[in-house]
C-alpha cells in the first residue's frame, strides 16, 4: 500500500509536464494509476476483509500494515493499516477517483492553461486521501487530513477569476482547518492518555479509555468537532453548498464522494471503541439529525441543480453519520451500505450535472426543458442515480435505506424511549424530504416545464457519459445482488458487539415495520413533490431564524474588526513609541518580580577598588552627559568617545589588558568611521532642537539607569555558588596551552560563541558594503597607476571666496613638489593642498611598524595580552593611517587583497580549524599542543588554536577595511562628484576612468598631457 | 559578593543617558545611544566580574582568584568588536538615509496609521457574491468586481490583486 501511496503521489508531482506534451489525453494516463491501484485493491480484497480486524499489526492474520519509524522521541511514526473498513473507502477514493478523473477529459477545454496543475492536485488528493483511510498513526491521519483540506482549497479555487470561487475556497479552508486544529489537540489528548498514537492500539485499549473519564471525553469530543467540520455537519454545514463554486467534477469526487467521507470514516473509526462516551450521542445524533433534515428542507427550495445536490448531500452526510455514530453492530451494516451506496449515486448525480451544464451552459431549473428528450440516456443515468438516493427498490440506496430503518426500528424497541422513537421519526421525515428533492432533482434538469422553450443540448459523447454510467450501473447492480457488499462489511461490523441475530443487506426482508416506513416515505414524498410550488413560497415566506453562514461571515467581521482595533492601537508607527513601550516594561516587570519575591540586597558596599577609577569613572560620566547635551555632531561623537577612552582606562585599571588595549583601538577606528560618515550631513543636529518629551526621557532614560544599578546590586548580592571560571586558569594553560586566559576562552574553551561573532562581523561588514555600494561589493582593487597626479579631491577650495585663501592655495599649490613619491605609493593622486608632507612621512615610519606589531599581537596573544582581535585591529588602524595620509588610491594600494577576500578567507580558515580535528579523529573545534624543533628558532610550541584566531584576525582587518573602503574611498568619490555637479567647470582636471571599474582599458598615464599641466 | 559602586554608577548614568539618546529622532544620537548602551552594559559585565585584580595572564604560583575574572572579560572583547561592527552598519544607514531622502530622523510610518485608521471592509471578503449557476461562461465574461453594489470599492479593478 506504500507503493501505491508513493506511486500516486510521484504521478501527481509529474503531472503537469504530461499536460504539457500530451494536452486533455492525460486525463486518460493519470486515470490509469487509481484504476490500476483499484484493480489491485480487488485482487486483493480478501486479504483485508479476511483478517481478524482486532488483532494488532505484525500479529499472523492481522490485516497487512506497513510501519516506518519517524519521530520516536514523540512516538510518532508512519504506520499504514489497511482493514476492511479503510477498504470499503479505499473502493470510493481509487474507483469514483479513476472515473472522475476519466472523466475529466472530456470536461475541460481542451487547451485549458491550467489543468495541468488541476489534474496534479486531483490525483494528489486522491493519494492523500488514501493515505489518510489507511494511516494507523493519529499524526499521520491529521497530516493526510490537512492535506486534503489543502487540497481542496486549491481544487474549490481553480476558476481563480471567480470571486464565488476564492470565497468559497477560503471559507472552506478556514471552517475545516478550525475542526482541524480541535481535532489535533483531541488527537494529542488522547495519545498521550494511550500512551501511544497508533490507532489500532488505541482501539484495542479503547474500553479503558473510554472508562477513563473527563480527559478521553473531551478528547474524544474534539475529534468529533474535526470530523463535523470536515463533512460539513451543523453548524459547519455552510462551507459545502459554497464549495459548489468548484468544478463539477472536484464536486463529485471530494464533495460526494471522497472528503467528505473523512469526517464519517474517523466516526465509523472510533465508533466500536468510544460510542458509549459521555459526549459521543449527543454530538453524533443531534448533530447528525439536524444536518439531516436542514439539508433535505433548504435543498426544496433550491434552483441551481447542483445546489440541489449539494443540500442534498449536506442531509445525507448527517444521515450517515446518526447511523455510523450509532454504534451497534446493525448500525454499522447499514452505515457503511449507506456510504457505499451514497457515493456511487451522488457522483454519478454530479457527474450528471456536470454534463448538462458542460452541454447546456446553465443549471438553473427555470431554464433547463425538455433535456430527456435530447438526451434520453443521460436521463437514464441519471433517474437511477436520484432513485437509488431517494431510497426506490430495486437500488442500492433502497437496501441500504431500509436497513437504515431497520436499524431504527429496532433501536427504539430496545431503548423504548421516547429520544429513540424520535430519532426513527427524524430518520423517516428526512428520508421524505430526500425523496421530494430527488424527484425535484429529475424533474428540474430533464422534465419540459411550461413556458420554457427546449434548451438547447449537444449531444453527449460515450466517453463523457461513461464515468457516470458505470457508477450507475454499480448502483443496480449491488441492489439486485448486495450479498457481496454484504460479506465484506460484515468483517467491520463485527467490531461491534452481536446482539440478536445478526443482520443483512438484502433486497427483501419480509413484511417488516421497515418495509411501511419505506412505503410512507415514498407516499408523502411524491406528495410533497407534487405539491413543490406551495413548499417553495412556503419556504420563502419563512425565514430561517439562524444562519449559519451569516454567523460565520459575522464572526469573521468582528474579527476583521478587533484586528483593525489592536492593529490601530499598538501599531502606531512611531518608533519612539515603541521604545518607550518596551523600555517601561523592562524597567516595570523585574522590579515588580524584585519586589514580590523580596530579593536579596547586597551588604558589603566599597566605594572603588582605587581611587583613580573614581576620577577616570567622572570623567566617563562627564562625556555621557555633554553627550547627551551636545547639538553639534561631531562634539557629540567627541564625546561618546572620551567616555569610551575613558572605559578603556577603567578596563586596564581593573586588570584587563586584552579589553583595554581593544576598546582603545576600537574607539578610534569607531571616531574615524563617525567622523567620514557624518561628514556629508549637516554640523548642527537639528534643524530645531525637538523640546517634545524631553523631560519624559530623560525621567525614562534616569529610571532605567537606576533600575539596571537595583539589578546589577541584586545579581550580585544573589550569587551563592562559586564562579564557572575559577577552572578557567588550569584549563587554559593544561588544556588550551596558553597562558592568557582570555585569549585561549575566546580561541578555544568558548570558540563557538567566537565562531559567532565572527560570522555577525563578516555579515554586518558586507551589510555595509551592499548599504554603501549598493550594486555589489566592488572587490577590484583599483591600482594608483592610471590615476593623474593631484587629481583626487581637488575641488570647490578654487572657488573660496576670500582672495587671501585662493593665495594660499596657489602657493600650496605651487611649492608642492609632485615629482617626488618617496613617501607614498599613491600620494601623489591627492590634490596637493590635501597633502601633508609630516603625516606622510609619519605614515611611511609607521606603517610597516604597525603590521608587524598587529602579527606579534596575533602569534604572542596567545600567551600574553594581544590576539586576533587586537591583532586585527591594529593592522586595521596601520590601514586608516595609509588612508587619512594618502587617499583612496593609497588604500587600494595598501591593501592588495580585498575586503571581501579577507573576510570569506578568514571565515573559510576558522570553518577549516573547526572541522579538521574531526580528520584525526578528534572533536569539532578541539586543539592540539604541537612541540618541534626548528633550526634557529630551537623548540617551538605551536597550538593549533592559533590557526583560529588568524581566521578572526583576517575577518576584523576584512571589516575594518569595508570600513575604510565604504565610509571612506567611496564617500569620497561620491561627494568629488557631487563638487563637480555643483561648479561644473572644472571637469577636465580630474580624470573619470577610476569610476570605471574596469581599469585596463583606460587610457594610459600621460595620454593626456594637458591635465599634467594643469595639475601642475 | 561586595558590590564596588563607582563602577554601577558609571554604568548607570551611562544607561541614563544611552537610553536618553536613543529615545530621539535624530539617528546620529540613536547610534551614539547605541554606542554608550554598550559601553554602560561591558561596564556591568565587569563589575560582576569582582575587584580589581591581576590580569588574566596564567602563573601557576597564583590562586585561580587572584586574577580578575576572565570570564565576563572573553565577553566583554565580544561584545566590543560587535558592537564596533553594528555601529559601522548603522553609520552605513545614516550615509544611505542621508543620500536617499536627505533625512537624518526617524519618520513615523505613515502607512501604520494607514491601517489604523481604515475600515475593516474588505471587498475580497465582505462584498456580495452574485450567483453563478455554470461554469462555462467566458472568463472575460465571469470578471466581476466584487461588492458592486457597495459603492466605491466596487471600482478596484480585480486585475490589481
Amino acid at each position: 500500500m506504500l507503493f501505491v501511496l508513493t506511486v500516486l503521489f510521484a504521478v501527481a508531482l509529474a503531472a503537469p509536464l504530461l499536460f504539457r506534451r500530451v494536452g486533455r489525453s492525460a486525463f486518460y494516463i493519470l486515470a490509469a494509476f487509481p484504476a490500476a491501484a483499484f484493480v489491485w485493491l480487488m485482487a486483493t480484497f480478501p486479504r483485508y476483509t479476511g483478517a481478524d480486524q482486532t488483532l494488532a499489526s505484525g500479529a499472523p492474520n492481522a490485516p497487512p500494515s506497513v510501519t516506518i519509524a519517524w519521530i520516536p522521541d514523540l512516538r510518532v511514526e508512519l504506520a499504514f493499516r489497511l482493514d476492511t473498513l479503510s477498504a470499503v473507502l479505499s473502493i470510493l477514493i481509487l474507483g469514483v477517483g479513476a472515473l472522475v478523473l476519466f472523466y475529466c477529459a472530456r470536461y475541460f477545454r481542451p487547451n485549458d492553461p491550467k489543468m495541468g496543475s488541476f489534474g496534479a492536485q486531483l490525483l494528489a488528493f486522491a493519494a492523500a486521501m488514501f493515505g489518510l483511510v489507511t494511516a494507523d498513526d493519529l499524526i499521520l491521519l491529521f497530516i493526510f487530513w490537512e492535506l486534503t483540506t489543502i487540497l481542496s482549497y486549491l481544487l474549490i479555487g481553480y476558476s481563480a477569476h471567480r470571486l464565488s470561487a476564492r470565497r468559497a475556497a477560503l471559507q472552506a479552508l478556514i471552517v475545516t482547518t478550525f475542526g482541524g486544529l480541535a481535532m489535533l489537540v483531541g488527537m494529542i489528548v488522547l495519545g498521550t492518555v494511550a500512551g501511544t498514537y497508533r490507532i489500532s492500539e488505541i482501539m484495542a485499549m479503547a474500553p479503558e479509555l473510554a472508562a477513563s473519564g473527563t480527559l478521553v471525553n473531551v478528547a474524544i469530543a474534539l475529534l468529533l468537532v474535526g470530523a463535523v467540520s470536515k463533512s460539513a455537519l451543523f453548524p459547519f454545514h455552510f462551507w459545502l453548498p459554497a464549495a459548489m463554486a468548484a468544478p463539477t467534477p472536484v464536486s463529485a469526487y471530494l464533495h460526494a464522494a471522497a472528503m467528505v467521507k473523512a469526517g464519517i470514516y474517523l466516526i465509523a473509526r472510533l465508533a466500536p471503541g468510544f460510542s458509549e462516551t459521555l459526549l459521543w450521542h449527543p454530538i453524533v445524533l443531534v448533530l447528525g439529525l439536524a444536518t439531516m433534515l436542514l439539508g433535505g428542507w433548504r435543498a426544496l427550495r433550491q434552483f441551481d441543480v447542483k445546489l440541489i445536490l449539494a443540500y442534498g448531500t449536506v442531509s445525507q452526510l448527517g444521515f450517515l453519520t446518526l447511523v455510523v455514530g450509532l454504534g451497534s453492530r446493525e448500525a454499522a451494516v447499514a452505515g457503511l451500505g449507506l456510504l457505499l451506496a451514497h457515493g456511487f449515486f451522488k457522483a454519478t448525480l454530479f457527474l450528471v450535472v456536470g454534463i448538462i451544464d458542460h452541454q447546456a451552459g446553465t443549471r438553473d431549473i427555470r431554464k433547463l426543458s425538455g433535456i430527456y428528450r435530447t438526451a434520453p440516456k443521460l436521463a437514464v443515468v441519471a433517474v437511477i442515480g436520484a432513485a437509488s438516493m431517494a431510497g426506490v427498490p430495486p437500488l442500492l440506496g433502497y437496501v441500504a435505506k431500509e436497513s437504515v430503518y431497520e436499524t431504527f426500528v429496532h433501536y427504539g424497541e430496545q431503548q423504548g424511549s421516547f429520544a429513540a422513537w424520535l430519532l426513527l421519526a427524524g430518520v423517516v421525515t428526512g428520508s421524505i424530504l430526500t425523496f421530494a428533492y430527488s424527484a425535484r432533482f429529475v424533474w428540474g434538469a430533464f422534465a419540459v416545464k411550461e413556458g420554457c422553450t427546449a434548451t438547447p443540448f449537444k449531444s453527449v459523447s460515450w466517453s463523457f457519459l461513461a464515468a457516470p454510467a458505470v457508477l450507475a450501473a454499480a448502483t443496480v447492480v449491488f441492489g439486485l445482488w448486495p450479498s457481496p457488499l454484504d460479506s465484506v462489511i460484515a468483517s467491520y461490523a463485527d467490531l461491534f458487539p452481536a446482539e440478536g441475530k445478526p443482520t443483512h443487506l438484502a433486497l427483501w426482508h419480509g413484511l417488516t415495520p421497515a418495509l411501511g416506513l419505506t412505503v410512507l416515505t415514498l407516499g408523502i414524498g411524491a406528495v410533497l413533490f407534487l405539491m413543490r410550488r406551495r413548499v417553495e413560497s412556503f419556504q420563502s415566506s419563512v425565514a430561517s431564524p439562524i444562519d449559519a453562514e451569516r454567523t460565520y461571515r459575522g464572526s469573521i467581521g468582528v474579527l476583521d474588526d478587533v484586528a483593525v482595533w489592536v492593529t490601530g492601537r499598538t501599531q502606531r508607527g512611531s518608533l519612539t513609541f515603541y521604545l518607550f513601550v518596551i523600555l517601561s516594561m523592562a524597567i516595570v516587570t523585574p522590579l515588580t518580580a524584585l519586589i514580590l519575591r523580596s530579593a536579596p540586597m547586597p551588604q558589603d558596599f566599597r566605594w572603588f577598588d582605587n581611587p583613580l577609577q573614581a576620577v577616570i569613572g567622572a570623567g566617563v560620566v562627564l562625556g555621557a552627559v555633554a553627550a547627551a547635551r551636545a547639538t553639534k555632531r561631531f562634539l557629540a561623537v567627541l564625546m561618546v568617545s572620551v567616555s569610551g577612552y575613558g572605559i578603556a582606562l577603567i578596563f586596564a585599571l581593573q586588570g584587563a589588558p586584552d579589553l583595554a588595549l581593544t576598546q582603545m583601538l576600537v574607539e578610534t577606528i569607531v571616531l574615524v568611521a563617525f567622523v567620514l560618515a557624518l561628514r556629508s550631513l549637516p554640523a548642527r543636529l537639528w534643524k530645531r532642537e525637538p523640546k517634545r518629551h524631553r523631560t519624559l526621557r530623560a525621567l525614562l532614560g534616569i529610571a532605567f539607569g537606576a533600575s539596571m544599578v537595583v539589578f546589577a546590586m541584586t545579581a550580585m548580592a544573589s550569587r551563592v555558588a562559586a564562579p564557572v571560571s575559577l577552572d578557567f586558569p588550569p584549563l587554559a594553560y593544561e588544556g588550551g596551552g596558553g597562558s592568557n586566559i582570555v585569549n585561549v576562552t575566546l580561541v578555544d574553551i568558548r570558540a563557538w560563541d567566537t565562531f559567532g561573532e565572527i560570522t555577525v562581523l563578516a555579515i554586518a561588514a558586507t551589510g555595509l558594503a551592499s548599504l554603501i555600494f549598493v550594486r555589489g561589493r566592488v572587490d577590484k582593487r583599483r591600482r594608483a597607476e592610471g590615476v593623474a597626479t593631484g587629481s583626487v579631491d581637488r575641488g570647490r577650495e578654487q572657488f573660496a571666496p576670500t582672495g587671501r585663501r585662493q593665495a594660499t592655495l596657489a602657493l600650496a599649490r605651487k611649492f608642492s613638489s609632485v615629482g617626488r613619491d618617496a613617501w607614498l605609493v599613491a600620494g601623489r593622486t591627492l590634490a596637493p593642498e590635501r597633502r601633508s608632507i609630516i603625516f606622510e612621512v609619519i605614515t611611511r615610519l609607521l606603517f610597516h611598524s604597525v603590521m608587524l606589531f598587529s602579527v606579534y599581537l596575533l602569534i604572542a596573544g596567545h600567551n600574553a595580552p594581544g590576539g586576533g582581535f587586537a591583532g586585527g585591529l591594529m593592522a586595521g588602524l596601520a590601514l586608516t593611517i595609509r588612508y587619512l595620509a594618502g587617499g583612496r588610491f593609497e588604500l587600494a594600494e595598501a591593501s592588495p587583497v580585498s575586503a571581501g577576500t579577507l573576510l570569506g578567507g578568514g571565515l573559510g580558515v576558522i570553518a577549516l580549524s573547526a572541522a579538521a580535528p574531526l580528520f584525526f579523529g578528534g572533536q569539532i573545534l578541539q586543539s592540539a599542543i604541537l612541540k618541534f624543533t626548528w633550526p634557529v628558532f630551537g623548540e617551538v610550541k605551536f597550538v593549533t588554536s592559533t590557526i583560529f584566531d588568524i581566521g578572526v584576525y583576517l575577518v576584523v582587518v576584512g571589516l575594518v577595511l569595508d570600513v575604510l573602503r565604504t565610509l571612506g574611498s567611496e564617500i569620497d568619490e561620491r561627494s568629488e562628484g557631487d563638487a563637480d555637479d555643483e561648479d561644473g567647470t572644472d571637469n577636465d582636471s580630474i580624470v573619470e576612468e577610476p569610476q570605471i571599474p574596469d581599469i585596463a582599458t583606460s587610457p594610459a598615464p600621460g595620454s593626456r598631457p594637458e591635465e599634467e599641466e594643469v595639475a601642475r | 559578593m561586595t558590590v564596588n559602586l563607582t563602577l554601577l554608577l558609571v554604568m548607570g548614568c551611562l544607561y541614563a543617558a544611552g537610553i536618553y539618546l536613543l529615545l530621539e529622532r535624530s539617528l546620529t544620537r540613536v547610534v551614539l545611544g547605541l554606542t554608550m548602551l554598550t559601553n554602560a552594559t561591558n561596564i556591568l559585565l565587569l563589575a560582576t566580574g569582582g575587584p580589581a585584580g591581576l590580569a588574566p595572564i596564567f602563573n601557576k604560583d597564583l590562586a585561580a582568584d587572584a586574577y580578575n575574572d576572565p570570564l565576563p572579560q572573553a565577553f566583554i572583547l565580544t561584545s566590543i568588536v560587535i558592537s564596533f561592527s553594528v555601529t559601522a552598519f548603522m553609520l552605513g544607514i545614516i550615509y544611505r538615509s542621508w543620500i536617499l531622502s536627505r533625512q537624518d530622523e526617524v519618520q513615523d510610518d505613515i502607512e501604520d496609521r494607514r491601517v489604523a485608521s481604515q475600515s475593516s471592509f474588505d471587498a475580497e471578503d465582505d462584498a456580495d457574491v452574485p450567483e453563478d449557476t455554470t461554469e462555462f461562461t467566458p472568463p472575460e465574461e465571469a470578471e466581476e468586481a466584487p461588492g458592486s453594489q457597495r459603492g466605491n470599492t466596487a471600482n478596484e479593478p480585480e486585475a490589481t490583486r
